[in-house]
């Protein structure tokens, strides 16, 4: 007796497949997926250094609660379990491990972060366990060739920052260009959307560049090097704290560039508030779902009722945090995708159905903005649309842009 | 008495448990039960830099570090077999710490306790670094395979790195207990407590304090290097300053100057914030926070501290 | 670089030297009355920041606010060596250091549940043009700096020229004898412990303005800060001060002259460097034992 788990399962499977036999419909089940409970895992950074994103795993709680309050999905519960890494690699491996291996759930769900992606990248598909809706925008999550069980969910850093360099190329082609970058692999992989879509010909249009540590406490010297060396373009790859820091900076300065703020520290609550409204005047970004303190969303049905889940489930979540509607953005395509599996709730059909996504257009994307996957194209959000900051909201302005594959 | 047969009888019972350990639970608990030994084998290290010599070292996440990356490197860019990466790993760390300790030996207590938390926290940013990112892969950091048992073996990845960190930490615990008992273990003791008399007695001050750094990196590095093998993974946001932190926490809360304070130790930081996460979701290191002032309250010397303490009162009642 | 940049790194490096001045300062507060760094005093610095948030919150006027948190912030610092210290006064040095890890997780992860992590901006007292319309340095900036050498002077003069001052250097440097004296040692560490702590509410409180007031607002701060305080001489308040500025402006002129990539890292090995040339610091004390 060497393996209790593995001759339990054993056990399982072959119990599953007789009672699947007996009964008429096609109840088919994978591990984690039984007639009352679906069991989905995820590893977040409720501590460390990225804590602010434990809200992220918080209000996924809060929705399934809400989903089982009124049923379930087709009759299930779900049961999402949690698990701490604190941002930390090692930590995530291990916790994953006990999610796959002792928990036995049917899927992941927007585990967090790069690092802890990373690690884990290789382990989940040689067990071939879905690895849905990555809360990280980095490239290589949609690698169905290679790792034909991982789908990440943000809009790709990298296209992110392609899509920036192109409206500089048409609009500014003289610009000079001044890049401040957080020192890690999000903040890099920005950049490296923007030098390839500036590509060798854009190359020279970059006169400054600096990085910061999330350690720093302010960014201040950085932009006073960029300021320094004549740029009037300003690229900002920051999270939060430092983009508010950046954003008042370069106002107070008298450096006032064209500024475009990545897409993380676009919040009107989280950055533009505390930076100063009006320092914020003439920013630009890159958006795919609704800022919650937009005022033109005010009346929003979608975001009326975004509100009421906040106040009903989840009350000490924060409304002025986007990271908030973008959780409930995602556990909202995964309820989609776990109600399309019907009764086949094995890892095979959650993979299919996670990967031929038609055409979803959840209410709090952008208007004109919809998820699309297949086999081949595992990039979930390929839209975004730039937008200006008038002072008191963000005008989406131009097309709803596709960042391709 | 504690006669050494009753000592040896008891450490063959642990050995014999830990053999069988691997059979009984499942790959997961043996996975964690590989790093714990290799936590284990860390704190020793870093017990023997600050619990035996007395120098405090608040970076030796750093040491870890760099076996970490030594073993990645080794094995992804150049093939070396896992197993050749360990002595390797120790090999460079030993250096990396006895040319750390050098300078070291101007600083006294708290200043050391600065340069070495210096070293913990800018070693992320020196991994992330441009100049040698085609090595380290930068912020991406390095994904490495996992060993097979050699054929013909019928086990498990799992237990056989479990086999192979037991091995490891074995060999390492018994040079260390060799290590200290002798001549240079009562040297670095007594540079610990009395450091001029020790001077004064002829004890070469300087080179044991920087020698016993390089060792104390030796071992750290080795786990670094096993521990990377075991989580196939190495990036720079493994290895944060919260590390370094979590190895003196280690060594505190499972005994100074303490070969199995260094289990201990190794069993709280592996387990205990695994426990406060269940506790609660909300505030997870709060509770951790708690179970640490809670130790130190009941047990300031530690758990070996703790141990020592009960069996003596108990054999004192006995008598 | 320009030499008009040159000056521009080196003011804005005096002013976030400022910020790592301050907090040093509240270090070597606390070493000078217990002869152990608080590992804690960042955290216990942050969250006094967010009881004056709260106070302001409920319409409090801004400096009623400020010395009410301070206050707050001395009576919290008592309570915490009286309550959670005092158990482990007599343990080895580094079980000490445990507690104050297990105190800076503790308030961090409460502040981050209390009061959530989005950034939170917070008020200046000073106005928001700058001085005589320069270009280098804000008011808040100065008005900050101005403060951090006020309190310094008061501590200068507390320790210096008042009884209660030289009673708590004397508990802390020697207690058995300062208890042959008839000094109350344990009362003494624990008016240390709240005066560090209303200094690190000072420091916070001036602090959130320019970097935002957040649970992890001063992790970063606390290794330039003990850094700084090492740099001068962790016995010389006046030596943490400038201690501070140094390490401000260097950490600024290293990034802006050697690209930022680094400048973590090469600021540290400079600050070391100067450690082991002079092992006590600029301005510390060498202790010679007599054998």
């Amino acid at each position: 007796m060497r393996h209790p788990i593995t001759r339990r399962s054993v056990l399982a499977a072959a119990a599953a497949l007789v009672a699947g036999r007996a009964v008429a419909q096609a109840k088919k089940y994978g591990p984690g997926a039984s007639d009352t409970e679906i069991k989905l895992g995820q590893t977040m950074p409720y501590s460390g250094p990225a804590s602010a994103y434990g809200t992220i795993g918080k209000l996924h709680t809060a929705y399934f609660k809400r989903v089982n309050d009124s049923g379930g999905i087709n009759g299930r519960k779900i049961n999402l379990i949690s698990l701490d890494d604190g941002y930390s690699p090692p930590k995530a491996v291990e916790q994953v491990r006990k999610l796959v291996e002792q928990d036995e759930v049917l899927a992941l769900f927007q585990t967090l972060g790069t690092p802890s992606n990373s690690a884990i990248h290789k382990y989940i598909n040689a067990k071939k366990v879905p690895h849905l809706f990555l809360a990280t925008g980095a490239t290589k999550w949609a690698d169905p060739k290679n790792f034909p069980w991982t789908l990440g969910f943000n809009l790709s850093y990298q296209a992110e920052g392609q899509i920036y360099a192109k409206y500089l190329l048409k609009n500014k082609p003289a610009a000079k260009i001044a890049i401040l970058y957080q020192n890690d692999d999000y903040g890099k992989d920005v950049l490296k959307g923007v030098k390839d879509g500036l590509g060798t010909a854009g190359a020279k249009l970059i006169v400054a560049e600096a990085s910061y540590e999330v350690t720093d406490a302010t960014v201040d010297s950085q932009i006073l090097t960029l300021q320094g060396s004549g740029a009037d373009t300003f690229i900002n790859i920051t999270t939060p704290k430092f983009g508010a820091q950046a954003v008042r900076k370069a106002w107070d300065t008298g450096w006032k560039p064209l500024h475009i703020i990545n897409n993380v520290s676009a919040s009107v609550g989280s950055v533009l508030v505390p930076a100063g409204l009006d320092k914020s005047v003439g920013l630009l970004t890159l958006q795919y779902y609704k800022d919650p303190n937009d005022p033109q969303w005010k009346d929003d049905p979608s975001m009326l009722e975004w509100r009421a889940f906040m106040g009903r489930y989840y009350r000490d979540g924060d409304p002025k945090d986007a990271a908030n509607l973008y959780a409930y953005l995602t556990v909202q395509t995964m309820v989609h995708v776990l109600k399309a599996c019907g009764n086949d709730l094995t890892r095979e059909n959650l993979m299919k159905q996670a990967t031929n996504i038609r055409n979803l257009k959840l209410p709090l994307l952008l208007p004109g903005m919809s998820l699309n996957t297949t086999p081949d194209d595992y990039f979930l959000v390929k839209q975004g649309q730039l937008a200006r900051f008038t002072g008191v909201q963000w005008q989406g302005f131009g097309d709803v842009l596709s960042t391709g594959g | 008495m504690n006669t050494p047969s009753r000592r040896v009888a008891g450490l063959a019972l642990l050995l014999m448990l830990a053999c069988v350990l691997p059979f009984v639970v499942s790959n997961y608990r043996v996975f964690q039960c590989t790093l714990v030994l290799v936590y284990a084998i860390a704190l020793l290290g870093l017990n023997m830099l600050t619990g035996y010599n007395g120098q405090i070292s608040l970076g030796h996440g750093a040491f870890y570090a760099i076996g970490a990356y030594v073993a990645a490197i080794l094995m992804d860019r150049f093939g070396v077999p896992y197993w050749l990466t360990l002595p390797v790993a120790g090999a460079v760390c030993a250096v990396a710490g006895f040319l750390f300790g050098l300078p070291a030996l101007r600083f006294e207590g708290l200043y050391l306790s600065l340069a070495t938390f210096a070293l913990g926290v800018a070693l992320p940013q020196i991994l992330k670094y441009k100049g040698i990112e085609h090595w380290t892969g930068g912020a991406q950091g390095i994904v490495i395979v996992k060993p097979e048992p050699p054929a013909g073996v019928p086990l498990t990845q799992d237990q056989w790195l479990y086999f192979v960190a037991l091995a490891t930490a074995v060999l390492m615990f018994a040079l260390g207990w060799n290590l200290l008992r002798g001549r240079i273990g009562r040297a670095m003791v007594a540079i610990r407590d009395q450091p001029i008399a020790a001077q004064a007695m002829g004890v070469d001050t300087s080179m044991i304090k920087a020698m016993t750094f390089g060792v104390s990196a030796m071992y750290t590095g080795v786990a670094g290097a096993l521990g990377a093998i075991a989580i196939q993974f190495v990036a720079p946001d493994s290895f944060t300053i919260f590390l370094s932190i979590s190895l003196v926490v280690g060594i505190v809360v499972g005994g100074l100057a303490s070969i199995s304070g260094a289990l201990y130790g190794a069993i709280f930081i592996q387990f205990i914030p695994n426990v406060a996460d269940e506790i609660s979701k909300a505030a997870p290191w709060a509770i951790y926070g708690v179970f640490l002032i809670g130790f130190m309250y009941v047990m300031p010397t530690g758990v070996a501290g703790f141990i020592r303490i009960a069996v003596a009162r108990w054999r004192r009642r006995r008598s | 670089m320009s030499f008009d940049l040159l000056i521009h790194q080196v003011f804005s490096g005096l002013a976030t030297g400022g910020i790592y001045a301050s907090v040093a300062l509240a270090l070597v507060m606390i070493y000078q009355a217990t002869h152990l760094v608080n590992f804690a005093q960042g955290e216990l610095a942050m969250f006094s920041t967010y009881i004056a948030w709260s106070l302001l919150q409920t319409g409090l006027p801004y400096w009623a606010a400020f010395f009410l948190t301070v206050a707050i912030a001395f009576v919290l610092g008592v309570v915490i060596e009286r309550v959670i210290v005092r158990p482990v006064e007599n343990a080895p040095i580094l079980s000490v250091v445990i507690v104050f890890i297990g105190l800076l997780v503790i308030i961090n992860s409460l502040a981050g549940w209390i009061f959530s992590y989005t950034i939170k901006p917070f008020p200046s007292p000073f106005p928001a043009q700058p001085l005589f319309g320069n270009r280098y340095v804000s008011s808040h900036e100065l008005g900050s700096i101005g403060i951090t050498l006020v309190v310094l002077a008061l501590l200068f003069v507390f320790f210096r020229f008042t009884p209660l001052g030289l009673a708590m250097r004397a508990a802390a440097q020697n207690p058995v004898s300062s208890r042959l004296v008839g000094i109350r040692v344990g009362w003494m560490l624990a008016l240390g412990w709240g005066l560090a702590g209303a200094i690190g509410a000072i420091a916070g409180i001036m602090v959130a303005p320019t970097v935002f007031l957040e649970p992890n607002m001063m992790s970063g701060i606390l290794l330039y800060a003990f850094a700084a305080a090492l740099l001068g001489g962790i016995d010389s308040p006046g030596g943490a001060v400038l201690g501070g500025f140094i390490v401000g402006v260097l950490e600024n002129v290293v990034g802006s002259l050697l690209g930022t990539e680094l400048k973590l890292t090469v600021a540290l090995v400079l600050i070391v460097g100067v450690l082991v040339v002079r092992p006590s610091g600029l301005f510390g004390r060498r202790i010679v034992t007599r054998v």
